[in-house]
């Protein structure tokens, strides 16, 4: 029991000094589950966020915009892999990961049970989400724990041109015709209360997060983080000419900050608890893709066994 | 739903320019070192962050002790005479 207490204390200690905790490291348990339940939320996100805008590769309106979007979805499976593996790193194996997934145990984030109905969306999805996710990933790169930290630098690196492509789609088709600019406008207003509500309930309401704070897997609340996203996007949406859909959205002198209106958190819990627009059809999309996929991976498993049986034979 | 056949863990090093040693960069999953390889360069090297890929199963990985960190670098730790700032030279002299 004491020499638990002393663990612990010790372990804290190295935290409060900003050393970084590497995977073989004597951890708390709670840290541990914590880790794994938060970075392999993040991988599942990354992994079922391609595909939204899967959906619009083969409708891209040029050959710029569909290398843009092809090579953006890339990223973020590479994004869920550096996620697994520094999962990984903390004694689950992939294939449990995975499996908490198919089976709807495990929770990714909620932005991608929305559906991308026009093109704008890929211009929205990339400014907001992913310029919302880059708040939330930009403050993870000074995370506790190492392999989650690194991983977090590499996907910063990546995520810049896709919040650019994004907003690149909206400038151009608000400058564009009345029913382009129209179109713009629409993705905007669907997006960004979704957006909002990817950094999570407000601090009163954020049981855990003290919790982390301490430990320093959270660096920022989840309010402090929003406001920064808020006082971006008010910015940034007179570029564009368009409105953010939020009639309480203003400038507050005393704060320093933009003031905006109430979340709709009902809808949040809704989509959190599987009720969303499109839970059921990602939760498909994936199931589908690992089942089709089982014959490739028996198949190179198998040719990986007998090449090595060759190379053995013949030595 | 336990797979015997889950693909085995590899770590991937990478040399970002001629002349520069090796490094981690992070890991992956796949059949065989080709396989590897392959996954190594897709993920890793998509905007031209290597000229040179090595994987090494991550099982053929020994590791210290981060538990003996203290005892097990403690050969090194009084050795200041290993430096050359513990050696008095002359104020004047020049190149050295
Ligand atoms: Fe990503
Ligand atoms: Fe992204």
């Amino acid at each position: 029991m004491s020499t638990q207490v002393s663990l612990e204390e010790r372990f804290q200690a190295r935290i409060d000094a900003e050393q970084k905790i590497e995977p073989k490291d004597w951890m708390p348990e709670a840290y541990r589950k914590t880790l794994i339940r938060q970075i392999s939320q993040h991988a599942h996100s990354e992994v079922v966020g391609m595909l939204p805008e899967g959906n619009w590769i083969t409708r891209a309106p040029s050959l710029r915009r569909k290398v843009a979007l092809l090579a953006k979805v890339q990223d973020e499976a590479g994004h869920g892999l550096y996620l697994y593996s520094a999962a990984e790193t903390l004694g689950i194996s992939r294939e449990e990961l995975y499996n908490e997934l198919l089976s709807g145990k495990a929770k990714y984030s909620s932005i991608f049970n929305y559906p991308t109905l026009t093109w704008a969306d890929m211009g929205a999805v990339g400014w907001l989400v992913d310029g919302a996710a880059i708040m939330n990933q930009v403050a993870l790169c000074k995370c506790s724990y190492g392999p989650y930290a690194r991983a977090m630098v590499r996907v910063c690196k990546e995520e810049s041109f896709h919040q650019r492509q994004g907003f690149e789609i909206l400038l151009t088709l608000s400058k564009g015709t009345p029913e382009q600019r129209a179109m713009c406008q629409d993705a905007i207003n669907r997006w960004w209360w979704p957006s909002m509500m990817m950094f999570g309930p407000n601090d009163s309401d954020s049981p855990h997060s003290a919790q982390s704070m301490r430990w320093k897997i959270k660096r920022y609340s989840n309010d402090t983080l929003r406001q920064k996203f808020v006082d971006m996007a008010a910015e940034q949406i007179r570029v564009l000419n368009m409105t953010l859909p939020d009639p309480d959205l203003r400038w507050n002198e005393e704060r320093g900050h933009y003031d905006f209106g109430p979340i709709d958190w009902n809808e949040f819990n809704e989509v959190l608890k599987g009720n969303g627009p499109c839970n059921r059809e990602r939760l498909a999309a994936r199931r589908k893709a690992w089942e089709e996929g089982a014959w490739v991976r028996e198949a190179a498993m198998a040719h990986a066994a007998k090449r090595q049986q060759q190379s053995v034979q013949s030595h | 739903m336990a797979n015997h056949s889950e693909f085995p863990l590899w770590e991937v090093f990478i040399r970002s320019h001629g002349g520069l040693n090796h490094k981690h960069a992070g890991s992956l999953h796949a059949a065989d070192a080709q396989m590897a390889l392959e996954h190594a360069r897709d993920v890793y090297t998509r905007r031209m962050e290597g000229v040179s890929i090595w994987v090494v199963p991550s099982a053929a990985i020994t590791a210290s002790d981060p538990a003996d960190t203290d005892p097990f670098f403690e050969p090194a730790k009084d050795k200041i005479y290993r430096h050359p700032t513990f050696y008095d030279i002359p104020e004047g002299l020049k190149h050295m």
